[in-house]
């Protein structure tokens, strides 16, 4: 595993922010929220719908702590008192609202989400490059419209290379039992099932080389049933094609 | 009994909603056929509980302003002690583990079973003493 | 003449003998016991025994990942090791320990009743939980190890060519065991509380607590059932030659997931309501105050129960066999009750003479990692945010705080506030505050910095990740949170020991309770009550106790109780 080399999309380090427990916020100033920026047009849709939900969740989970803790702190029992507070039982006004409200914020993120997920399972009909991608206990094929193939071997993890700026289209499929594609700079992850055929498209838009992996639970060797993708210019992309295919 | 109905009905009927939805918008039968056996789950004991409102006297755990000295009668008979239920566990584990290691404690199991079973009916009909 | 008083004379055994209170003893009592109070109890000590078990594995688990490429334990068994850890904490823990345990002892009590509906059902529900526990253990003691396809056993992986051996079949028949117990608990509960309610205990004064009961019931027979057929239909792949879910056998592997997950969801609200109702004990009497907003708590349950048979396929978002926007809109919108949960809680809070024991602590603890989680769950709904995180460390984070949040944190507020009217003794207030703080950091610690795992992209259920990922620190504090909250349980052990050999008497109401079952004497006699106050509203006891701020004097809570009621 250790001649496994990535090049890191982003690393700050922000472990000793982690130990205040502030980390997730602290790092939004520059990376989103913890998450990655997403390194296809894809990837960058979901990123920003993730940057919308976490700024709704930081909104509303800060709402309902500071809530929580004005309770905790203003209505903690003094010392030697022993009043009966008032029965309150139910407020209708203040009932509706905290049910209403949610329901808003909810409708709002679903627009959203809609939006995004519609952009990120477009398939294009007539894509730049196609790949057919096989899962298998316990590596990846990957097999480019002319013929090229690249298959995993033993600890050789192998690479799909991509154009940036074009897109790919990907037709995914399992030869045994249910696995993962997995990009996290791509913020993408898409099951390989046995039976059934998967598509989804990619188009990357940063060159350089980014780690892949298993997600899907495969058996014994799930956790090293990696690869990697290299993003480059469709230009070098051309050119490793057809050196590929003369090789 | 009045609530208990509604309870049941409602969810019955919401999951039917949701059933019709999701049969014409998602059209995937798997998901269709276990949404309506849920349905059904909660519209037939609905059903139940909606024959007996009509048939039992008001009873007085559904009433504003009953006292507690209103409830005569046997409420239930409540046994104190007795093995045929630990009887009847083991003979479903050993049936159960014949799935697992053949035949043989299937034997053992389905003879607890079958004791069990009888034992526990013989108990009620006696008048369970332990 | 109450009707406790007329239960004891009424209730007692067929055919009329005499209640025999120097009965069976120790290891007789039992095995023999049908009383829900002895069954409740063996239900709480055996699926803590379990929970202990468990925590031990996820230790190992954590041990194993304190640097990236560790060799603790061999791939194998780490499989192993998280499969019957989740399964262990889901099946055996989370729900036998509140629905078998909390709601077995505490339900009849708070509905006035003297004993469960079936009490011999009973009986059977605790031996087939207990036996299906023990048949999960044992099979790490097979040959070929304990099942290691993950709780979720996703076909074609759990095969018998790709499973074989006696270890997975073992796992199997343990769910079906456990199941079946689940049921015939479900079917127990949903009857005691619809029959045997003392009378003017209507419905809508039902406690939350049982409400919560009785809605996981209902969700219980929905799921349990479909579990159970799934599992029968992967035995019969496995042994039978069927193919129903074998690809070139014209199987659907994808069949699998959506039967486990119409199942699976709606399970995770079986783990979660009942936990809920133990917070909605707790809150209110260490704040002195009613529920704030009854009725809308009550729909608030009876919707999640309703719109989470809806929901299953938001675990399968990255299979692109679902209507992503069908299932993206169900589930976010099952927030909403949720959210409105929350809300009542702090409104209950709200205006309060909060006392902070250690049961409040606890639900403290609960209200916050649960928000945690609920906020994150909300964004895995969204099935471009899943697509990013799903099946990485992100969802363990989420799942834990939601899951082991409400059964670690809701489960010891309800084991300490009931421990007393169990026992008849008092925990250590110090010791029990210790444990929590504990409990709260380290669980803080082991959960948070996994967010951050996940989304640099390591994924679940994997022994070894890379340099380059960047998360050996983050795991090695995760894994010191997870050993600092496994301190916090020998606090718990040291504890229950002082508290069992120096015995302090607790009082029959030492929280000034509102719910029948403080009613009694603690622990409670056989056939639980010998007296009952009158019930005119949600809180008797509390109305008995505080006449002057009764329920029944704020309008629409209750009935005013005429004075000749009032027995003595
Ligand atoms: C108290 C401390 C706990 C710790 C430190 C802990 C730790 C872990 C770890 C390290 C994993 C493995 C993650 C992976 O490899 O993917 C795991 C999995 C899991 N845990 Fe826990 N856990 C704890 C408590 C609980 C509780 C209380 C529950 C449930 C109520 C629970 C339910 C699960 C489940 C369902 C899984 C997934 C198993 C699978 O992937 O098949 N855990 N836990
Ligand atoms: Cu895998
Ligand atoms: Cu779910």
């Amino acid at each position: 595993m250790s001649s496994f080399k990535f090049v890191k999309e982003r690393h700050r380090s922000i472990e000793g922010l982690a130990l205040v427990g502030l980390a997730l916020v602290l790092s939004s100033c520059s990376n989103a929220f913890g998450g990655y920026r997403g390194a296809t047009t894809q990837g960058q849709s979901e990123a920003s719908l993730y940057q919308g939900f976490m700024i709704t969740g930081i909104v509303v989970a800060g709402i309902t702590f500071l809530g929580l803790f004005y309770v905790l702190v203003k209505y903690r029992r003094r010392k030697g008192t022993n009043k009966i507070p008032k029965q309150r039982h139910s407020n209708l006004p203040v009932e509706v609202i905290y049910t209403v409200i949610p329901v808003l914020i909810v409708i709002g993120l679903f627009v959203f989400t809609v939006r995004s997920e519609n952009k990120i399972t477009q398939v294009s009909s007539n894509p730049n490059v196609s790949v057919d991608i096989t899962a298998f206990q316990w590596g990846w094929r990957f097999t480019y419209s002319n013929g090229v193939s690249i298959v995993s071997q033993g600890a050789n993890y192998p690479q799909l290379v991509l154009p940036s700026n074009e897109t790919t289209k990907v037709t995914l499929v399992s030869q045994d039992v249910v696995h993962g594609f997995y990009v996290p700079a791509f913020n993408f992850s898409r099951y390989a099932l046995p039976g059934v055929t998967n598509y989804f498209d990619l188009t990357p838009t940063t060159t350089g080389t980014y780690v892949g992996r298993c997600s899907a639970l495969c058996g014994l060797y799930h956790g090293e049933m990696l690869f990697s993708v290299r993003v480059v210019t469709p230009s070098q992309f051309k050119s490793w094609l057809t050196q590929q295919k003369a090789a | 009994m009045k609530v208990e109905y509604r309870i049941y009905m409602g969810i019955g009927v919401f999951v039917l909603l949701i059933t019709a939805v999701y049969f014409f918008w998602a059209k995937e039968y798997g998901g269709v056929t276990m949404l309506f056996g849920v349905a059904g789950l909660g519209i037939m004991p609905a059903l139940y509980f909606g024959w007996w409102r009509k048939r039992m006297d008001p009873r007085p755990e559904d009433s504003e302003t009953a006292t507690i000295a209103e409830s005569k009668g046997v409420i239930g008979a409540f046994p104190s002690n007795t093995i045929w239920p630990f009887v009847l566990g083991m003979g479903a584990f050993l049936s159960a583990l014949s799935l697992v290691f053949g035949e043989w404690t299937l034997v053992i199991g389905g003879a607890l079973l079958i004791f069990g079973a009888a034992s526990v009916t013989l108990e009620s009909r006696r008048g369970g003493v332990i | 003449m109450t009707i406790a008083d007329e239960r004891k004379d009424l209730s007692h055994d067929e055919g009329g003998h005499e209640h025999d209170h120097g009965g069976p003893k120790g290891i007789y009592l039992w095995l023999t016991s049908t009383d829900h109070k002895v069954i409740g109890k063996s239900y709480m000590y055996t699926s803590l025994v379990f929970m202990l078990i468990a925590g031990a594995m996820a230790m190992i688990i954590r041990a194993q990942l304190t640097g990236p490429n560790n060799h603790l334990v061999s791939q194998q068994t780490y499989n192993e090791l998280f499969t019957i850890h989740g399964s262990m904490m889901l099946y055996l823990f989370a729900g036998p320990f509140a629905f078998g345990g909390f709601a077995n002892y505490i339900l009849p009590l708070q509905i006035g009743a003297p004993d469960m509906a079936f009490p011999r059902l009973n009986a059977l529900s605790y031996w087939l939980f207990l036996t299906g526990g023990v048949t999960m253990l044992s099979g790490f003691f097979t040959s070929g190890g304990a099942a290691a396809f993950g709780w979720v056993s996703y076909a074609p992986l759990s095969s018998y060519s790709n499973a074989p051996g006696a270890g997975p079949d073992l796992w199997i028949v343990a769910i079906v065991l456990t199941g079946f117990s689940g049921i015939f608990t479900a079917v127990n509960l949903i009857t005691t509380a619809f029959y045997l309610r003392a009378p003017g205990l209507t419905m809508f004064r039902l406690p939350i607590f049982t409400w919560n009961m009785i809605v996981t019931g209902m969700l219980i027979l929905i799921a349990f059932p479909i579990l159970t057929a799934a599992m029968i239909m992967l035995y019969a792949d496995r042994h039978f030659g069927a193919h129903f879910f074998t690809v070139s056998g014209g199987g659907s592997p994808v069949m699998w997931q959506n039967l486990f997950w119409f199942f699976g969801h709606p399970e995770v609200y079986i783990l979660a309501l009942p936990y809920f109702g133990i917070v909605t004990e707790v809150i209110p009497v260490f704040s002195r105050k009613p529920v704030f907003g009854y009725k809308g708590l009550v729909f608030a349950t009876l919707s999640i129960g309703a719109l989470s048979t809806g929901v299953w396929a938001h675990h399968m978002f990255t299979t692109g066999t679902v209507l992503l926007p069908f299932f993206s809109a169900l589930s976010l919108l099952i927030a909403v009750p949720t959210g409105v949960k929350v809300f009542t809680w702090i409104a209950t809070m709200w205006g309060g003479d909060i006392e902070f024991k250690t049961p409040m602590l606890f639900v403290v603890g609960f209200l916050v990692t649960f928000v945690m989680g609920g906020v994150t769950g909300v964004m895995l709904a969204a099935p471009p945010i899943d697509f990013a995180v799903h099946d990485t460390y992100f969802v363990v984070a989420h799942f834990h705080q939601v899951l082991a949040g409400t059964a670690v944190f809701g489960g010891f507020s309800g084991f300490f506030y009931w421990y007393p009217k169990l026992t008849g003794r008092m925990y250590r207030e110090g010791l029990g505050k210790l444990q929590f703080w504990m409990a709260f950091v380290g669980f803080s610690l082991t959960f948070f910095p996994q967010y951050i795992i996940g989304l640099r992209g390591m994924p679940r259920r994997v022994p070894v990740y890379l340099v380059s990922d960047h998360v050996t620190f983050l795991n090695q504090l995760s894994t010191v949170g997870a050993f600092l909250t496994g301190a916090s349980f020998v606090v718990w052990l040291i504890n229950m020991l002082i508290s069992w050999k120096r015995p302090v008497a607790a009082g029959d109401n030492p929280w000034d309770g509102h719910t029948l079952e403080w009613a009694t004497s603690s622990p409670p006699p056989h056939h639980n009550f010998v007296t009952l106050p009158p019930i005119r509203s949600a809180r008797p006891l509390w109305d008995a106790n505080h006449p002057e701020h009764a329920d029944y004097k704020s309008p629409g809570h209750g009935v005013e109780f005429r004075d000749e009621e009032v027995n003595k």
